[in-house]
């Protein structure tokens, strides 16, 4: 073969690798689609997404209570590791000497690292008997997925906001001790400010991570199907829904359309989430 | 008002002691899981018969699913990211390819979870390793080609026009000089796709099937190490003599093992991103 038909052969299979990224997402949609848009007719859209009932033997299916869970752990959990998360990341920018990044980035790094599964199963042994028995049963709860998830987006939001703050230029810092401010001065008055959009990003897509996280919420929610009335009521999520049902529903039955429909709104509000974040965090 | 100086002082214990926290609740559920799970750790039960109550089907289980997952996106990560970094041109179809990398590393596990059954579980016919492996390709590959397509982008344009120099076409050029410079930072990727492998459970629950005994062919059912610690967390046990509490011992021995698979891979890429920003620096120089 000469060299250019060889040149040719590679630019035309690079190409085909390239395709298949774009096939993985089109394939994505159109099978959620294909198996869960049948959900949307069979209960009728309104009814399908403001529905307070899910009953699997009489095929009627209503998502209302999971999207208000799914919310409620994501809002829950993002008040609270958002201001922590950004507390950490000031930290590691202005605050820690270089010593003191060498040890806590990597721990940083490997809490990002720990599969979800395990958050899940220290939640159910540790937390969730302690909400037992301090306050109110029966221990799985809104509370504790709320709590799993702010250790779990809290890498998420430390990193991506460190970045932001990182990418402050110098010369703004500067001005700023020049005119004699304090180094929180500053960080309040000009880093923070300057790196506002970056961080808002970060945080929006820790929401998207809370939101889609799946297995450690199913094992600490207690899955009922209801709307929650306080923070230690059990409840049940899009995901933990579909986790907890993905395997006794028959293919091409309505409950698994009715489980793809939940993965459709999942995903509607993951992107939501995310092409905000990369709008604030000017990736695309 | 308070002084800006008392405002430094607090600010700055405050931040101390959130981030002390942050850190402390990481190392607390390390603490926590090896408290609760050592004492299940013996050669019976990590290296025994899954039969018998051992975890030798998981553990080749996700060796066999991380390999075969790899044979995937090995040759397809880097063939994307060598499109994106040497040969794409600027337009609005490779715009849209990176813009899907970006959105298919968004989308949530479970996700994948729903597509590997409607889609690899339907056409393969019943649930196996290779459907299971096909799913976490696809939830993987977007890591496979951003760190492959960084480390590439990583290697000095000047490097790439002194082969141009010595004649060698565009082909000759990457594959002779920018790969083997990039390789480092290959292996990144592939270590971090391993890793998902090893701490995915949502994509895998009802794709990969849940099989006792080892697993030979890709068209075996199998589980997974992430696998095996949910069900021994959330199911009843079955057979008597063993307790509950026994089930939830093990699982946590489980979680230890998983924890010294992510710290090894951690520290793995730790170590080929140390040595390989030397070596950068003294051919770079």
């Amino acid at each position: 073969m000469s060299k250019k038909n060889i040149e040719i052969t590679v630019r035309c299979l690079l190409f085909l690798c390239s395709i298949i990224s774009l096939m993985i997402l089109v394939g994505i949609g159109y099978f959620l689609f294909k198996n869960g848009f049948s959900a949307f007719i069979e209960n009728g859209l309104g009814n399908f997404i403001f529905g307070k009932t899910w009953n699997i033997s009489k095929n009627v299916y209503g998502v209302y209570p999971l999207i208000l869970g799914s919310l409620f752990v994501t809002t829950g959990s993002i008040i609270v590791s958002a201001p922590i998360g950004i507390s950490v990341a000031i930290f590691m920018t202005d605050i820690a000497t270089s010593d003191i990044k060498k040890i806590i980035g990597p721990c940083i790094e490997l809490m990002a690292g720990i599969p979800s599964i395990v958050f899940g199963l220290v939640g159910m042994i540790f937390l969730v008997p302690l909400i037992r028995e301090n306050f109110s049963p029966p221990g799985y709860s809104l509370i504790a997925a709320i709590i799993v998830l702010i250790v779990m987006t809290m890498p998420t939001i430390i990193t991506l906001s460190e970045d932001s703050l990182r990418s402050v230029p110098r010369q703004y810092k500067e001005a700023s001790y020049a005119l004699g401010a304090t180094k929180w001065q500053t960080v309040w008055n000009v880093t923070l400010p300057a790196a506002k959009s970056g961080i808002i990003g970060a945080v929006i897509l820790g929401m998207g991570r809370a939101i889609g996280e799946a297995m450690a919420v199913y094992m600490v929610i207690g899955n009922a199907f209801k709307i929650p009335n306080s923070l230690f009521d059990p409840s049940r999520t899009l995901t933990s829904n579909i986790v907890g049902q993905i395997e006794e529903a028959a293919l091409n039955s309505q409950h698994m359309h009715a489980l793809f429909a939940c993965g459709i709104i999942l995903l509607i509000f993951v992107f939501l989430f995310n092409g905000i974040s990369f709008k604030m965090r000017k990736v695309v | 008002m308070i002084k800006p100086q008392i405002a430094q002082k607090i600010s700055s214990v405050l931040l101390w002691t959130i981030t002390l926290l942050v850190v402390s609740s990481m190392l607390f559920i390390i603490v926590y899981t090896v408290l609760h799970g050592w004492r299940s750790l013996n050669m019976h039960f990590v290296f025994g018969s899954t039969i018998t109550g051992g975890l030798m089907a998981p553990i080749l289980g996700t060796l066999y699913l991380i390999l075969l997952t790899l044979l995937f996106i090995f040759p397809l990560g880097v063939g994307t990211a060598i499109y994106l970094s040497e040969y794409a041109p600027e337009n609005k179809f490779t715009k849209f390819t990176k813009f899907a990398l970006k959105s298919l590393a968004g989308i949530p596990s479970i996700i994948y979870g729903l597509f590997g059954v409607a889609f690899f579980v339907v056409f393969i016919g019943h649930t196996c390793i290779l459907a299971g492996a096909l799913t976490m390709a696809c939830l993987s590959l977007p890591y496979m080609v951003t760190s492959a397509e960084e480390a590439l982008i990583g290697v000095p344009k000047t490097w790439r026009e002194a082969s141009y120099a010595l004649g060698a076409t565009k082909w000759e050029t990457t594959w002779k000089i920018v790969i083997p410079a990039a390789l480092p930072g290959i292996m990144t990727g592939v270590i971090l796709c391993a890793g998902r492998v090893v701490a995915e459970t949502a994509p895998l629950l009802a794709t990969v099937g849940f099989s006792p005994f080892n697993p030979v062919s890709p068209l075996d059912g199998a589980r997974t190490l992430a696998l095996e610690l949910f069900y021994l967390a959330t199911e009843a046990p079955s057979t008597g003599g063993i307790t509950r509490q026994d089930l939830i011992t093990q699982a946590m021995g489980v979680a230890i093992i998983l924890f010294i698979i992510i710290i090894l891979m951690n520290m793995s890429v730790r170590w080929i991103g140390k040595k390989y920003s030397n070596e950068q620096y003294k051919i770079g120089r």
